[in-house]
Formats: C-alpha cells, sequence, structure tokens
C-alpha cells in the first residue's frame, strides 16, 4: 500500500481529535434512537388514524391516547416462546430477520434530518466547535446507495419465505420478490429525474440544491416543481409497492396468505420484522421528503434555523406516514395481473421517456433553445410514437385474427 | 470528491487537503459500518434478552410433537412446501436486471447531463430507445402478461 492511502485513513488523516470521534457516536446513537421511537410512534400513529378512519376508537389504554401501546406490544413479544417449525432450514431461518432489519435501519444513514440551511450556510451545524452536518453520512454516492440496500431488502423476505418450509410464507415472499424486483426499476428511474435537474448523487447535494431560490421566485425549489410532478407521482407509487403497503399488499394478503412470508415465525423473531416493515415506512417517506420536498430546508422566522429545520423535517415526513395511512384506509387491494401490469407497463415507460423529456429540456434551457417549442416538439414525438405503437398492435392483432379464421 | 483510490494517489502527491477529503469520504462510510454494527448488535442484543426472559420449553417430549409441525394449530400440511413454481417470477427477475443494468448506465449521465451535451443525449436516445425496443418485445411475446 502506498503511503498516500494510509494516510487516507479516516481515523488518522486529518485533524481528528477525541471530539471528531464524539461527534459521530453522537450522532449515531441519536439517529438510532429517533429511528426507534419514529418507528413506534409510527406503529401507534397507524393504528389510530386508521381506527378513526374506520370508525373505531384504537389503541386507548396504555399511557396517554394509547401511545404506549406499542412498548407493551413489543415487552409481550419479548415473552413468547420462540418455536422452529421441524421443515425449516435452520441457518437460513435465523439469518432472515437480520437481513430484513439491517437494512431497514441503514437505509435512513444518509437522510439529512436537519441543519442550518438558511444564508447560504449549506446545512452546517457547529458541535464541540467543530462544522458538521446534521446526516448520518454524507457518501456521495447516497441515492445509489439508497438503492442498493433497499434491492437486499428483498432478501431478508425472499429468505424468511422460502426458509420456513411452509406453503404459504413461501407463496408470499415469491410474490414478494417478484413485487419489490418490478418496482424497483420504476423507483431507480423517477429517482433519477432528480439526479438529472440536482446534478448530484449525495443527499446533503440534492437538499442544498433544493434549498435554493426556487422558480418566479416565491415558489420553493423542491425537487417535486422542478421535475414536474410525475417522477413524484411515480416514486410514491413505486415507492408503497417497494414497502408491500396497501393498496400492493399482496403479500400478505391475510384471505389468501395468512400472515405473508413471516407466517411462521414467532416470538422476537416476528418482532424483528414487524419492526422492520415500519422501520421502511418512516425511512421511506424521509427519502420522499429528501428527493421531492426539500428536506428539511424551509424558512426560519425566528430563532435559530437548525431547530426550524427539524419541525420541518418532521412535518413533512408526517404528511407522507399519514398518506400512507389514508391508502390503508381507502384503497381496495389490487390484482397480482393489474400489479404487474401498472409496474412494467405504465410506470416503466412513462419514467423512461419522462426522464428524456426533462433531460431535453434542461439542455435546451442550458443553451437558451426555445423551452417551450422544445416542449410542444417533445410532447408531440411522444403523441407519435404512443400512436404509432398502438397501430402495430393493431395491425398485428388483426393479423392474427385474419389467421385464425384461415 | 474524489472515489477512486487510484486517483488520490495520482492527484494527491503529498498535498495535505486533498489527503484530508480523502480521508472524510472514507470516514462517511466508517460511520455507516458502525451503523451496521450497531444493527446487528441491536437485534442480536434483542434475540439474546428474549432468550431469557421467554419460557423455554423446546424439549420434545410427550405433548409437544404437535407444536413443531408446520402451520401449526391450522390445517395440517399436505407434502412439501419446496416444489416447482411459476417460470414467470424467474423471467421477472431476469428483466429487472436487465433494467438495472440500464440504471447502472443511465445515472452516470443524469448526474453530468452538461458535460455530454447534445451527443450524450442523442446517445441516451438511442439507447433508451433500443431498450423500450426491449420492452416492446417483452410484451409482444406476451412474457408481462400474468394471466
Amino acid at each position: 500500500m502506498s503511503p498516500v492511502i494510509l494516510t487516507g485513513d479516516p481515523l488518522l488523516a486529518g485533524n481528528v481529535d477525541l471530539a471528531v470521534v464524539l461527534i459521530v457516536l453522537l450522532k449515531v446513537v441519536v439517529v438510532f434512537a429517533l429511528l426507534l421511537v419514529a418507528t413506534m410512534l409510527m406503529v401507534w400513529f397507524e393504528r389510530k388514524v386508521h381506527g378513526d378512519m374506520t370508525n373505531r376508537i384504537g389503541p386507548s389504554r396504555a399511557g396517554p391516547f394509547g401511545i404506549l401501546q406499542t412498548l407493551a406490544d413489543g415487552i409481550k413479544l419479548f415473552f413468547k416462546e420462540d418455536i422452529r417449525p421441524e421443515r425449516a432450514e435452520r441457518t437460513v431461518y435465523v439469518l432472515a430477520p437480520f437481513l430484513s432489519f439491517v437494512p431497514a435501519f441503514l437505509l435512513f444513514a444518509i437522510v439529512p434530518i436537519g441543519g442550518n440551511w438558511a444564508n447560504g450556510e449549506g446545512g452546517k451545524v457547529t458541535i464541540f466547535g467543530h462544522d458538521t452536518y446534521l446526516q448520518l453520512a454524507d457518501p456521495p454516492i447516497g441515492i445509489l446507495f439508497a438503492l442498493a440496500i433497499s434491492s437486499i431488502a428483498v432478501y431478508g423476505v425472499m429468505l424468511a419465505g422460502w426458509s420456513s418450509g411452509s406453503k404459504y410464507p413461501l407463496l408470499g415472499s415469491v410474490r414478494a420478490s417478484a413485487q419489490m424486483v418490478s418496482y424497483e426499476a420504476a423507483m431507480g428511474l423517477s429517482a433519477m429525474a432528480v439526479v438529472l435537474v440536482t446534478g448530484s448523487l449525495s443527499t446533503h447535494d440534492i437538499v442544498a440544491y433544493q434549498a435554493g431560490e426556487g422558480p418566479l421566485g416565491w415558489l420553493p425549489n423542491w425537487g417535486i416543481l422542478l421535475t414536474g410532478f410525475v417522477p413524484f407521482v411515480i416514486f410514491v407509487i413505486a415507492g408503497t409497492a417497494e414497502l408491500n403497503r396497501p393498496p400492493f399488499d399482496l403479500v400478505e394478503a391475510e384471505q389468501e396468505l395468512v400472515a405473508g412470508f413471516n407466517t411462521e415465525y414467532s416470538s422476537i423473531r416476528f418482532a424483528l420484522f414487524f419492526l422492520a416493515e415500519f422501520m421502511n415506512v418512516v425511512t421511506m417517506s424521509a427519502i420522499f421528503v429528501t428527493l421531492f420536498l426539500g428536506g428539511p430546508a424551509g424558512p426560519a422566522p425566528i430563532g435559530p434555523a437548525w431547530v426550524w429545520s427539524l419541525v420541518w423535517f418532521f412535518l413533512k415526513v408526517l404528511l407522507f406516514l399519514f398518506m400512507f395511512v389514508w391508502f390503508r384506509g381507502t384503497l381496495p387491494r389490487f390484482r397480482y395481473d393489474q400489479l404487474m401490469n401498472l409496474g412494467w407497463k405504465v410506470l416503466i415507460p412513462l419514467s423512461l421517456g419522462w426522464l428524456l423529456l426533462l433531460g431535453t429540456v434542461k439542455l435546451a434551457i442550458d443553451q437558451d433553445w426555445n423551452p417551450a417549442l422544445v416542449g410542444a416538439i417533445a410532447i408531440g414525438v411522444f403523441l407519435m410514437a404512443a400512436g404509432l405503437l398502438r397501430a402495430a398492435n393493431r395491425t398485428a392483432r388483426e393479423r392474427r385474427q385474419l389467421e385464425e379464421v384461415f | 470528491m474524489l472515489a477512486q483510490v487510484s486517483d488520490v494517489v495520482d492527484a494527491c502527491a503529498g498535498q495535505a487537503e486533498c489527503v484530508t477529503s480523502y480521508s472524510d469520504f472514507l470516514r462517511s462510510w466508517l460511520t455507516v459500518g458502525i451503523f451496521v454494527a450497531l444493527g446487528f448488535v441491536m437485534a442480536g442484543a434483542m434475540l439474546g434478552i428474549a432468550m431469557v426472559l421467554r419460557p423455554s420449553s423446546n424439549r420434545r417430549g410427550r405433548f409437544q410433537e404437535q407444536k413443531f409441525i408446520t402451520y401449526e394449530s391450522g390445517v395440517d400440511p399436505v407434502g412439501w412446501s419446496w416444489t416447482q413454481t411459476q417460470v414467470r417470477y424467474y423471467i421477472f427477475a431476469l428483466l429487472f436486471v436487465l433494467f438495472d443494468v440500464e440504471a447502472v448506465f443511465i445515472f452516470p449521465w443524469a448526474t453530468r447531463l452538461e458535460i455530454y451535451d447534445l451527443f450524450g443525449l442523442i446517445e441516451m436516445l438511442i439507447f433508451i430507445a433500443i431498450l423500450a425496443l426491449g420492452l416492446v418485445y417483452a410484451v409482444r411475446k406476451k412474457v408481462l402478461q400474468w394471466l
């Protein structure tokens, strides 16, 4: 190894003193605790709001408004007997909950949860005399990292179902992996629209870009506006499918599959899957916010800006959490063929086309072409392509019918 | 920010500031590493605590045989679960690989759109058109039809 690489050691180079190490550890612990508390509150929030939507009271006994219900359920699970079915494949059966739990956790590492975004500070906050970001880690490829981790989460589901040695979990897990895999392509492509506009893969840079001056001077410079709303809708649909939340919860369709891939799990192993599921809901909302709603950036009327950023972040995430519960309360479940059709025949072509449209418009603005003209031509090309495709389909169908006649 | 070790070696010969930025880069991954470790420790600790607290009657006694059958307290299972499933799932997985690899090629272009300019845009149009043809072919071959 070259000495240059050695000096690049994360703990040796630069002026690393105790404070830097402490800040990292502090951030890890705070993010960890925050995520766990948020997950527990999310479980309660979902049950309470969904209860309201279906004219029930929801949890109301443990603590004020039943807010400690999740804690009580968790403690109950600690005392449950842990049963491993005879036909379960031992090693994989034990490994699967970890593979589900750890990625759920890890996804939150790249989310900026606060910072001083006002006055071009770029989200810097000073702790112990050191400038740092209110974000656990800021790898230069943050978005790729998020996509990779959400792919790893599929393994947990897949292996749990396979190793249980039971039919319901196997069917649930096979469905889950096919579904997650189908929607991941659309999700990546719509996230790419944000990358295209902001010109960076790092989540911090994406939020920093969105904290800037917006269009028309008064609109926020958020990804949802810059990318023209369509990628946002695609991302939300794909994200919901990725989480296996209603209306895409075929994975655990109770009428068909009992509880899906975790049917054979009991006790704390089940709790790990359960926690991972709700943790994923929280982190996915946080990623929606980071990519499309400007992350923690927002106005700070009085007081320090970093406090306001935490408030804005919380409110924006809460919006999406409510949206997920609302979906569950109102939308009926998709059929499997409908689910696959939506993913492959609508979302993927749409996000691909929109990406090209965005790229063209951005280039047009850079090179001072007439954006309106470019937009009109692009839409014209789209319509033409769609028309040609339909015509080709029709001709093919007619020919097929002719063949059947003769 | 520099991402490749060889780049750093070439560009940073003796420059303290450059090495520091590389060190920052490594440190952000180290933080992720700590987080992974904490996740495993947390899950392990929960399992460990539960192991101490819960009743341990996993011994196979006279009345315990029924407890370990698949889908306990439900309908008795018929046959094994590891049987053949539809090939469609596999085809979807293959198609997914196609689109994921495609994403690998599009991401660098999307990040640095203005550098590749008009050439890059047209290149990408052709690339995506070919891929879209693939998707259309799959649809026409009824690979994407579930029922």
